[in-house]
């Protein structure tokens, strides 16, 4: 069982945990989402700023477990920079990923670190934990996107 | 160990799922009681008996084996009358848990503006919710007390809270978060001096202390069966009958009526009133003989065991560096459930590491989102204890904490 356990707290993941990158919120952005689970109360508030059809920054606050915190951090390592149709889809991948329940194998060229979270598909009730901050930049980067403030 | 159950090894074996083996040949130490007890075998037995012997629908087979399901089922009414010592087996309405029960109650009470509801910050959320809802549909305002920063309830605002407007007084006898024992009967006296009606929740009473509604004279009380050795999908609301009888019918349907035409109909008195429908027959039969076991080892005797579990492990907790324990710190003030933080890690987490060594508790807020709010922290790990619960599986939860720190390089 211990080496399950290693394999869900991958080092990737504690280390992300103990230093989250891109972590606090910044201006400027065009839109900013509370999402919350609410079976046990992990919250994050996350900003998205998108300027010429490319993700300038995420910026976020959040508050939860290791899994759910060292998560949000890799997102914004994935997606800052990229072009949004890009992002969107390495949240996809991520999102198969974690719905996989253990039998996706992790592509480490488009995840890079999110490979670490492959272990996690196989403890369902933390999956929930992983793609708290995915699905609020999802629905941030969906909502700056209708309202057209940018691109 | 003083206090604990002098036949705990007997009692455990009537528990079959405490024989259970975990992922890696762990074996289960089972410290998630206040979420949901285990089931003797006796329970499990009589419901399976039923299924295959007597099966059929209650009050209105005309054959033998609706005659022996009815039986049965009605004789599971009188086994909760007695378990809550009801003055009449009437005043006793099996509910689907004590949500819907608390439900009922918020739903039928008649409330309107100028009306005040007085509830606590340490309820859970079915007895925060239901009023909050009953207090938006009529106008009534929600009050509530507060709590000291050792997790008992704050009087000192009593007199202003609990006026001659209130409707309702509604508050837990034990908190599932702190573990707090709430003073109710001085509850209940406040309610009755200002002419409120008083609704307790016994969800995390019932499993631990004796519940006597006469003792407490108290006007409603609500609890659920899988909290006492029953199944889920069971719950009780007892109230003093002539109130019951006054109140408006809850759910409509077949059982609860006198007669029904077209145009209007008139209504069964309670217990039946609030039972519309088939109810969960083998559940509240189930709850029956829970109850019946409660009663044969004696509710004093849980009692203590509770207390000497909860002391050692109080005790224990305390040991581990970076602990705090949130609630009352004396064992005697307090039921079996203890909720704490670890420095530098996450509930979830804490329980994660703990279920791969066998130990299952809970983490999270215990859908006590207010009480947690209060303290300052956004969730809790919980560790909960029952009549089966040993002091061997307090240490393995320790030492499973300790082992928690150094996985996670804390300290």
């Amino acid at each position: 069982m211990s080496a399950e356990l290693d394999n869900l707290y991958q080092e990737i993941i504690l280390d992300h945990y103990k230093n989250p990158h891109h972590k606090g919120l910044r201006d400027p952005f065009e839109s900013e989402v509370h999402h919350v689970n609410p079976t046990c109360g992990d919250e994050v508030t996350l900003r998205v700023h998108l300027a010429e059809g490319v993700v300038q920054d995420v910026s976020y606050d959040s508050v939860g477990c290791s899994i759910s915190q060292a998560s949000a951090s890799v997102l914004t390592d994935l997606v800052i920079g990229k072009p949004v149709d890009e992002a969107m889809s390495i949240h996809q991948t991520f999102l198969e990923l974690m719905q996989g329940k253990g039998t996706v194998e992790p592509d480490e060229d488009v995840l890079e670190d999110g490979i670490a979270f492959a272990g996690v598909a196989k403890f369902p009730a933390r999956v929930k934990c992983a793609l708290l901050s995915w699905m609020a930049w999802k629905d941030a980067t969906t909502q700056a996107q209708t309202e057209g403030v940018t691109p | 160990m003083e206090g604990l159950l002098p036949d705990l090894d007997v009692i455990r074996k009537d528990f079959p799922i405490l024989e259970r083996m975990l992922a890696g040949g762990q074996p289960l130490v089972y410290l998630d009681s206040a979420n949901t007890s285990q089931k003797p075998q006796v329970v499990i037995d009589t419901m399976v008996d039923h299924l295959e012997r007597h099966n059929a629908n209650i009050a209105r087979a005309m054959h033998q084996l609706g005659a022996e399901s009815t039986e049965a089922y009605e004789g599971a009414r009188d086994k909760v009358a007695g378990f809550l010592n009801a003055p009449s087996r009437n005043e006793v309405i099996f509910t689907k848990n004590a949500t819907e029960a608390l439900n009922l109650l918020a739903r039928t009470i008649d409330l309107g503006p100028g009306d005040n509801v007085v509830i606590t910050e340490m309820e859970h959320h079915s007895n925060i919710v239901s009023w909050q809802l009953a207090c938006e549909r009529s106008g009534a305002e929600l009050r509530w007390f507060g709590l000291t920063d050792d997790g008992r309830l704050d009087l000192g605002n009593a007199d202003q809270l609990v006026d001659e407007h209130t409707k309702v007084l509604a508050f837990t006898w034990v908190s599932n978060m702190l573990g707090t024992i709430n003073p109710v009967t001085d509850l209940v006296a406040r309610a009755k001096a200002v002419g409120a009606l008083s609704v307790i929740d016994a969800s995390q009473a019932a499993p631990q202390l004796t519940v006597d509604v006469q003792a407490v004279g108290c006007d409603f009380l609500v609890f659920t069966g899988h909290k006492v050795c029953g199944p889920t999908g069971i719950g009780v609301l007892w109230g003093r009958e002539e109130l019951l009888n006054e109140l408006p019918p809850f759910h409509g349907g077949g059982e609860m009526i006198e007669t029904v035409t077209m145009a209007r109909s008139t209504y069964a008195k309670a217990p039946h009133r609030f039972e519309a429908g088939t109810p969960p027959i083998v559940e509240a039969i189930g709850l029956g003989c829970a109850v019946d076991y409660l009663g044969h080892i004696g509710l004093d005797a849980i009692h203590r065991h509770e207390q000497a579990i909860t002391a050692y492990a109080l005790e224990g907790l305390q040991s581990v560096p970076g602990m705090t324990v949130l609630g009352p710190l004396d064992a005697a003030g307090r039921g079996g459930a203890i909720s704490f933080e670890l420095d530098g890690v996450h509930p979830h987490d804490i329980a994660q590491v703990l279920d791969s060594r066998g130990v299952a508790v809970r983490a999270g807020h215990h859908c006590a989102k207010p009480a947690h709010a209060r303290f300052g922290v956004q969730s809790t790990t919980r560790m909960s204890s029952y009549l089966y619960t040993t002091p061997a599986e307090i240490d393995a939860l320790v030492e499973g904490l300790h082992h928690t720190r150094s996985y996670f390089k804390v300290g």
